[in-house]
C-alpha cells in the first residue's frame, strides 16, 4: 500500500482539525480540533516510521502524547478560569486583548 | 488487498468522525466524535506495525485526555453553541490558506513517487521502544516528566477557585 | 650666490594691511586706516623694487622660493611656492607701483564715503591675491590668486550694497567669471592628469619636448583652449565681457585698478605663462587670436556710442585686452606684456582723471552733461589729455609703441595674417574716435551740467552711515574744483609713466623677456628684432614694410582724432543727425548689440526658472519637505490600518496564524523540493 494513502488521510484529518480551529465558536471545541491536529500528525509520523524502519517516530509520537496531555491539563485549566470571571464559552466574547 | 480494506474502513471512520466534529453544535456530541476518530487511529497504528504506539493512544488520548475533556464539560455545564459574530479574517484569510496549502503539499506528494508499506511494517514493541526512551532518549523523556509536573501544578493552580488560592496564601 | 630675496613678503604685506583694516578698520580714524593701507601696499612696491634692483645678480633665473609644503598626495605635489622670473619681474612691478598709486589716489577719492576701512581692507587684499597670482610657481596657487582677485573684485564692485545695481553687478562679474573658471579647473584636471604635476617647472618641461599639434585638436590644444576661456572670463573677452561695463558701478579707483590695470591683464599673464602649451597648439593660438581680435573690434564699436564717462573706458578696456590677446595668439608674447604694461598706465590714467572729473563735477558720469572743463580743471584736463594721446596711440607716447609692435606682430608672425592686421588697424582707428570723442565731450565746449557753479556733493555713490548735512558741511566749497592733491599726484606720475613707458622700446622689451618666451633661441644683440639678421635684402624689405605700417597706424590714429573733432567740436549737430539716420543700427550699438538680453533669455532666464519651478517648488518643497512633513503622516495611516489586525477576536488571530502557518508549510516544502 503505497504510503501516500496515509500521508492524504493525515491530511484530511489535519484540514478538518484547522477548519474546526477557524470554524466552531466554543472554546472547548477549538482546544478538540487542536488535538485533533495532533493526532493527524502522530499518524504522518507512524506512517513514516514504517516507511523508513526507523523507531524515532513511534518514540517521538510517545513524545507529542505526552505533550498533548500536559496540554490539554493546562488548556482545560486555563478554560475553567476563563469561564468563572467571563461566564461564557464562546470565543468571540473573550475579546478584551484588543486596542 | 487485507491491508487496503483494513485502511480503508479505519480511514472512512477517521474522516467520519473528524466531519462530525465539525458538524455537531453540543461539545459532548464533538468529544465524542473526537474519541471515535482516536479510536480508529489506533487501529491504523496498528495497521502499521506500531503496536506500543496504538495501545497508549487508546490508553492515554482516548483514555484519558478526552475523558477530561468531557469532565470539563460537563463541569462546565456547556450547552448548544450560540450565534455570534464571529471573524471575516478566519473565513477569508484562514481557511482558503490552509487549502492552498494543503493541495499544494498534496500535488508534490503526487509527484513523487513513495514506496509502499506492507502491513505490521516496523513492529513497535514496548520492549524495542522502551529501550530506545530509555538509552537513546532519556533526556527528553526526563524533560518531558518535569514538564507533566509543570503542566499538573499549573492546571492546579489556574483551576483552582479563587478564595482557595487566597486561604492557602495567608496560611503559607 | 643666489640671495635670498623673501618673495614672499611681497604679498603678505598687503595680506597684513588688509587684516589690521578688516579686523580693527572700524574703530580706527580715517587717517590711521589710510596709513596702515598706504604703508603695507608702499611697503610692497618698496620691496619689489629691491627685488628688481637685485634680480640681475640673480645666477638662475628663474628664482625660486618655497614657503611651505601644501599638498603631498602620491606623486602630486603642490607647494606655497613661489618664482621670479623676467615676465613675473615685469608684472610684479606693475601691479605694485600702479597699484600703490591708486592707494594713493582712493585715499582722496573715497575720504567723504561710508565704509572707508572696509575699502582699503578690500583694496590690500586685492593686492595680496593679484601677487599670488603672479609670483606663483604653480597652476594651483596662481588658481588661488585667480579666484582671490574674483573675490575682491565682487566685494569691491558691490562696495556700495545697498544699491540694488552695484550688488547685481558684483553678482554678474563673479558668476560670469565662475565659468571661465570652469575651463580654467578643467585645464588644470587635465594637466594633472597628463603630465602628473602642477608646477610650471615640471609641467613645462614635460611638454617642451611634445611636437605642436599640427594635425588637427589634440591633449594640448584642449588644455590651451580650456585655459583660454579661463582668460575669456577674467579678461572680458568675448563671450565672457559682460560683466566689465556693469562692474563700472563700483568706485572709479576700483575701477582703475582692477578693471583696468590688474585684474583683467591676469589672462593675458596666465596665457603668456602658459606659452609652452600654446606654442604647441597652432589651433588653439589661432582661436585666441580670433577672439583677441573679434572682441578688440567688436568692444571699440560699442565704445563710439555710449554716454557714460566710464563706460567708454570700460569698452575701451575690453578692446585693448583683445589687443593684447591678439598679440598672444600669435605667439608675440612680449609685445602682448608690453602693451599690458603701457596699458596699465595710461587705463589706469584714464579712470583716475575720469573720477577726477566726476569727483570735480559732484557725483555726473552722463558727458553729455559735461564741457567747457578744460579751464577749471586744468591738472585733470593735461593729464587726460596725455593719457588719450597715449592710448590713441600718437608717437611718442607709450601706446604707440605697444600698439604698433602689436599690429606689427599681427601681419609678420608666423601666426599672424594680414586679416587680424586689417581688423587692429581698424580698430585703432576707432579707439582713437571714441577717445577723442570723450575728450572733445568732457572738456571742450559749453558746460553743459545742471548748476553750473554751486551743486551738492551727491558723492560718487550713494554715501553709507553719513547724512547729508554732514556731507553737505565738509564740501564747504560750491562749483566745479579741482581734485585734491592727493588725487592729482598720481594722476601726474601715471601721465608722465605714459609718456616715457614706451620709450624702453619693444625690441629691448623683447630681448629682456626672451629668456622666458624663447629660452632655446640665442639673441644676436643689435638685431632690430632679436632675430637673427635676414640678408640684408630682405632686412630692408621688412624696415620698408614695417615703417609703412607704423605710418598707416599713425595715419588712423590721427583720422580718428579729425573725425572726432569734426563731430563734437565743430559740428556738434552731426553726431545726432549720423545716429538718427543710422537707425535700427544706431539703436542695436547702443544697446550693445542687445549681448546681455540674449544672455538673458538664453542663459538666465531658464535657470533662474528653472531652479525656482523645478527645483525649489518642485523637488525641494514637493518632495523633501513632503517627505519629512508627511512622514509623520504615512506613519500614522499605516499604524492605523496595522491597529486593526489587533481586534481581540480570537477568531481572526487563529486565522491569521493559519494563514501564516500555510506559507511557512508551502516554502519549506517547496524548497524541499528543489
Amino acid at each position: 500500500m503505497p504510503l501516500l494513502y496515509y500521508l492524504i488521510l493525515s491530511g484530511i484529518l489535519f484540514g478538518c482539525g484547522v477548519a474546526g480551529f477557524l470554524i466552531k465558536r466554543n472554546i472547548i471545541t477549538i482546544f478538540m480540533s487542536i488535538e485533533l491536529m495532533l493526532n493527524a500528525v502522530n499518524l504522518s509520523f507512524v506512517a513514516f516510521a514504517a516507511q523508513w524502519r526507523a523507531f524515532s517516530g513511534q518514540v517521538f509520537v510517545f513524545f507529542v502524547m505526552v505533550v498533548a496531555a500536559a496540554e490539554a491539563a493546562v488548556g482545560l485549566a486555563i478554560i475553567i478560569a476563563v469561564v468563572r470571571t467571563r461566564e461564557t464559552l464562546n470565543v468571540d466574547d473573550v475579546n478584551l486583548l484588543k486596542l | 488487498m487485507l491491508h487496503l480494506i483494513l485502511f480503508s474502513l479505519f480511514g472512512v471512520i477517521c474522516v467520519a468522525g473528524a466531519v462530525n466534529l465539525l458538524l455537531q453544535t453540543h461539545p459532548i456530541n464533538s468529544a465524542l466524535s473526537l474519541v471515535v476518530v482516536m479510536g480508529a487511529l489506533a487501529g491504523e497504528y496498528l495497521l502499521l506495525g506500531a503496536e506500543f504506539v496504538a495501545a497508549i493512544q487508546v490508553i492515554v488520548y482516548a483514555g484519558a485526555i478526552m475523558v477530561l475533556f468531557i469532565f470539563v464539560i460537563m463541569l462546565l455545564n456547556a450547552g448548544e453553541e450560540t450565534r455570534s459574530k464571529g471573524s471575516r479574517v478566519a473565513i477569508l484569510i484562514g481557511i482558503p490558506g490552509m487549502l492552498v496549502g494543503s493541495l499544494f503539499v498534496a500535488w508534490v506528494l503526487l509527484q513523487s513517487h513513495t514506496p509502499s508499506v506492507a502491513a505490521g511494517a516496523l513492529p513497535g514493541a514496548p520492549r524495542t521502544i522502551g529501550w530506545l526512551l530509555f538509552h537513546d532518549y532519556l533526556l527528553p523523556f526526563e524533560v518531558t516528566s518535569v514538564l507533566v509536573l509543570i503542566a499538573i501544578m499549573g492546571a492546579v493552580v489556574l483551576a483552582a477557585p479563587p478564595e482557595s488560592v487566597q486561604h492557602s496564601r495567608k496560611e503559607g | 650666490m643666489t640671495p635670498n630675496l623673501h618673495l614672499w613678503l611681497i604679498p603678505v604685506l598687503p595680506l597684513a594691511g588688509a587684516a589690521i583694516n578688516g579686523l580693527f578698520g572700524r574703530r580706527f580714524s580715517r587717517q590711521i586706516v589710510s596709513a596702515v593701507a598706504l604703508a603695507f601696499a608702499g611697503a610692497a612696491f618698496v620691496w619689489a623694487l629691491w627685488i628688481a634692483s637685485q634680480f640681475s645678480s640673480l645666477t638662475s633665473a628663474p628664482y625660486h622660493e618655497t614657503l611651505a609644503s601644501w599638498i603631498r598626495a602620491g606623486d602630486f605635489r603642490a607647494d606655497f611656492a613661489f618664482y621670479l622670473d623676467q615676465l613675473s619681474l615685469v608684472m610684479l612691478l606693475v601691479v605694485t607701483g600702479v597699484g600703490f598709486l591708486i592707494h594713493l589716489y582712493s585715499v582722496g577719492y573715497m575720504w567723504e564715503e561710508g565704509g572707508f576701512y572696509r575699502f582699503f581692507c578690500y583694496l590690500n587684499l586685492f593686492m595680496f591675491f593679484m601677487l599670488t597670482l603672479v609670483l606663483a610657481s604653480n597652476y594651483l596657487l596662481m588658481f588661488i590668486g585667480w579666484e582671490g582677485v574674483g573675490l575682491a573684485s565682487y566685494l569691491l564692485i558691490g562696495f556700495w550694497f545697498t544699491k540694488d545695481s552695484a550688488a547685481s553687478a558684483g553678482k554678474k562679474a563673479f558668476i560670469v567669471n565662475r565659468i571661465g573658471d570652469f575651463g580654467f579647473l578643467i585645464a588644470l584636471f587635465l594637466l594633472i592628469k597628463h603630465f602628473g604635476s602642477l608646477n610650471f617647472d615640471q609641467v613645462f618641461a614635460s611638454v617642451t619636448p611634445l611636437s605642436p599639434e599640427t594635425q588637427g585638436a589634440g591633449l594640448l590644444t584642449s588644455i590651451a583652449l580650456l585655459l583660454m576661456l579661463g582668460a575669456c572670463g577674467k579678461s572680458a573677452q568675448i563671450p565672457l565681457y559682460v560683466w566689465l561695463p556693469d562692474a563700472m558701478e563700483g568706485p572709479t579707483p576700483v575701477s582703475a585698478l582692477i578693471h583696468a590695470a590688474t585684474m583683467v591683464t591676469a589672462g593675458v599673464y596666465m596665457v603668456a605663462r602658459s606659452h609652452v602649451i600654446f606654442d604647441r597648439a597652432p589651433a588653439a593660438l589661432m582661436v585666441v587670436a580670433i577672439i583677441g581680435t573679434l572682441t578688440a573690434l567688436f568692444a571699440a564699436t560699442i565704445g563710439i556710442t555710449q554716454t557714460d564717462i566710464k563706460k567708454v573706458l570700460a569698452y575701451s578696456t575690453i578692446s585693448q585686452l583683445g589687443y593684447m590677446f591678439m598679440a598672444c595668439g600669435v605667439a608675440a608674447y612680449s609685445a602682448g606684456i608690453f602693451h599690458l604694461m603701457t596699458h596699465a598706465f595710461f587705463k589706469g590714467l584714464l579712470f583716475l582723471a575720469a573720477g577726477s572729473v566726476i569727483h570735480a563735477i559732484g557725483g555726473e558720469q552722463d558727458m553729455r552733461k559735461m564741457g567747457g572743463l578744460r579751464t577749471k580743471i586744468p591738472w585733470t584736463f593735461w593729464t587726460m589729455t596725455a593719457a588719450t594721446l597715449a592710448i590713441a596711440g600718437i608717437p611718442p607716447l607709450a601706446g604707440f609703441f605697444s600698439k604698433d609692435e602689436i599690429l606689427w606682430q599681427a601681419y609678420s608672425s608666423q601666426y599672424g595674417s594680414w586679416v587680424f592686421w586689417l581688423i587692429g588697424v581698424i580698430t585703432a582707428f576707432i579707439t582713437s574716435f571714441y577717445m577723442f570723442r570723450l575728450w572733445f565731450m568732457t572738456f571742450f565746449g559749453e558746460y553743459r551740467g545742471a548748476s553750473g557753479e554751486e551743486h551738492e556733493h551727491a558723492g560718487h555713490g550713494t554715501h553709507l552711515g553719513r547724512n547729508d548735512a554732514d556731507a553737505l558741511a565738509s564740501h564747504g566749497h560750491g562749483g566745479i574744483h579741482e581734485s585734491p592733491k592727493l588725487m592729482l599726484i598720481p594722476l601726474v606720475i601715471l601721465a608722465v609713466l605714459s609718456v616715457v613707458g614706451g620709450w624702453v622700446g619693444s625690441e629691448r622689451f623683447d630681448r629682456f623677456l626672451s629668456p622666458v618666451f624663447h629660452p632655446n633661441s640665442t639673441v644676436i644683440v643689435g638685431s632690430p628684432m632679436g632675430t637673427p639678421p635676414p640678408a640684408v635684402p630682405e632686412q630692408r624689405n621688412e624696415n620698408l614694410s614695417e615703417s609703412l605700417m607704423t605710418a598707416i597706424s599713425v595715419g588712423v590714429a590721427a583720422l580718428g582724432f579729425l573725425l572726432a573733432w569734426l563731430l563734437y567740436y565743430r559740428r556738434r549737430d552731426l553726431p545726432g543727425k549720423i545716429a538718427h539716420a543710422l537707425g535700427g543700427l544706431y539703436q542695436a550699438v547702443l544697446n550693445k548689440y542687445y549681448v546681455d538680453e540674449l544672455y538673458a533669455t538664453l542663459f538666465v532666464k531658464p535657470l533662474v526658472d528653472g531652479s525656482s519651478k523645478l527645483l525649489w517648488r518642485g523637488i525641494d518643497q514637493n518632495v523633501i519637505d513632503a517627505t519629512v512633513d508627511n512622514s509623520t503622516e504615512v506613519a500614522q495611516q499605516i499604524s492605523d490600518t496595522a491597529r486593526h489586525m489587533q481586534s481581540g477576536n480570537l477568531r481572526s488571530y487563529a486565522g491569521w496564524v493559519a494563514a501564516g502557518a500555510a506559507v511557512i508549510i508551502v516554502y519549506m516544502v517547496w524548497i524541499g523540493v528543489r
